[in-house]
């Protein structure tokens, strides 16, 4: 994983995301799921251009179902992005470079 | 620049085609879409491919072959076409407002799951309505859920969701399975499977915020609406070519298959080709969708010398 992106669990959920000072990108994965892996590389990018500016973060849903279901998460790859403590988008599914940062730079 | 090869889609048919364009370099440009890899990419074990006798995981495999592509020149880009205008050579395509043009173009955009074809059902996709048991059957465990279908890949999904959740129904047009009679007893004989017989979903219900909290099923036989509670819905109704934005611009068939001359990929277009899935309603399979995608770059290369 790039150092630009945060390994979240359920343990550092509210202290990396819910409290966290700048808008975070969070993205529910899972080694089984194709898709997540074809996003991947478009999560790091964006990781790496918007150091400083929002927390990008991964949660592996295997190991951390708890927030997985406190999101509603149904369907991976999902995105959420958090902005002071609250979703403010959701995206489902694999989608293009700019959907995802359209949304971030909506909250930045 | 125009490009000598455009190839649209990254499954087992556009990928091959760039490995095989890429060898006669002719350095094509290959868009993934939606879906890099393609429909392989959402299975587990792949059994039958030839050449992997141990098994390989769908995303595995796609890897190779794009990493094989790659390695000889073709370049792939993360983008959806979303337009093309193949009146006049060289032909256009665009992604968004993004224009590319090329003297030929391979087209391998696959098939996706097909919908009911419901508004809820559309606002409630990846909120508990999904096509893809392989993918979200883990968000269910010990909850009920429905898959609508009653072939043999809907009978494989149930049998696979009964994994997690606790509660399987199959929601059925019919009151006999149209699943093999291995799969179809397979269905009886689980305990966690029932079937609505003649049902079908007239409306999915739920928020996004929700998710999906039930259906409502209309009786085939008597017309009478009923509710039934779950927590999700999955779809195994069949599949559909990714056609739509080639609708006027080539030979469709009456189900939406670009249709290709016998033994080649020419479509009605020449210098446009066509290769997997998006072709073929019968075979769909990858080795068979990887065949096509040789064809299709052979047949544009010599096209390109004539
Ligand atoms: C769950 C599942 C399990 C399967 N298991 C097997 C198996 O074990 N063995 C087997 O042989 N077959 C299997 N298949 C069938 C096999 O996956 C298909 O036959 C094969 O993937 C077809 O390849 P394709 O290249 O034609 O298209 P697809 O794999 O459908 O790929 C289509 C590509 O086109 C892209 N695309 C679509 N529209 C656009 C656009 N507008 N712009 C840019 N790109 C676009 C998509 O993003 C994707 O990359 C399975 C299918 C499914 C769904």
């Amino acid at each position: 994983m790039s150092k630009e992106i945060v390994e979240l669990t359920d343990a550092n959920f509210e202290d990396e995301v819910l409290k966290s000072e700048i808008p975070v990108l969070v993205d529910f994965w899972a080694e089984w799921c194709g898709p997540c892996k074809a996003i991947a590389p478009t999560i790091a990018e964006i990781a790496g251009e918007y150091a400083g500016k929002a927390k990008i973060g991964k949660l592996n849903v295997d190991n951390n179902r708890d927030s997985a279901m406190k999101f509603g998460i149904r369907s991976i790859p999902n995105l959420l992005i958090f902005n002071s403590g609250s979703v403010a988008h959701q995206i489902v599914g694999a989608v293009p470079k700019s959907n995802i940062t359209t949304l971030l730079d909506e909250v930045i | 620049m125009n490009r000598k090869v455009i190839i649209i889609g990254t499954g087992p048919a556009g990928l091959t085609a760039a490995i095989y364009a890429a060898r006669a370099n002719l350095q094509p440009l290959v868009f993934e879409g939606q879906q890099p890899g393609g429909q392989l990419t959402i299975t587990s074990e792949v059994e039958n491919f030839p050449g992997f006798p141990e098994g390989i995981t769908g995303p595995e495999l796609m890897d190779s072959l794009r990493k094989q592509a790659q390695k000889f020149g073709a370049e792939t880009v993360f983008n959806q076409i979303t337009k093309v205008d193949f009146s006049r050579r060289p032909f256009k395509v665009w992604s968004g407002d993004n224009l590319y043009t090329s003297d030929t173009v391979i087209i391998s955009t696959g098939a996706s799951a097909q919908w009911l074809g419901l508004k809820s059902e559309k606002k409630l996709m990846g909120y508990g309505v999904s096509a893809c048991a392989t993918c979200d059957g883990f968000f269910y465990r010990d909850k009920k859920v429905l898959v609508v279908g009653g072939g043999d890949s809907a009978a494989e999904e149930a049998i696979f969701l009964t994994k997690f959740a606790s509660e399987v129904w199959l929601v059925h047009r019919r009151d006999e399975l149209r699943a093999s009679k291995i799969m179809t007893q397979r269905i009886m004989d689980n305990p966690k499977i029932n079937v609505h017989w003649n049902s079908v979903i007239t409306e999915v219900l739920g928020t996004t915020d929700s998710g999906v909290v039930g259906v409502k099923l209309e009786d085939t036989k008597t017309g009478t609406i009923r509710q039934d509670d779950c927590d999700g819905v999955f779809l195994a109704i069949g599949h559909t070519p990714n056609t739509e934005i080639f609708n006027t611009k080539l030979e469709l068939n009456a189900k939406g298959y670009i249709v290709t001359k016998p033994d080649s990929t020419y479509t009605s277009v020449p210098g446009v080709f066509a290769c997997g899935d998006v072709q073929d309603s019968i075979y769909r399979q990858a080795i068979t969708a990887a065949g096509s995608g040789c064809m299709a770059a052979i047949d544009a290369e010599r096209y390109l010398e004539d």
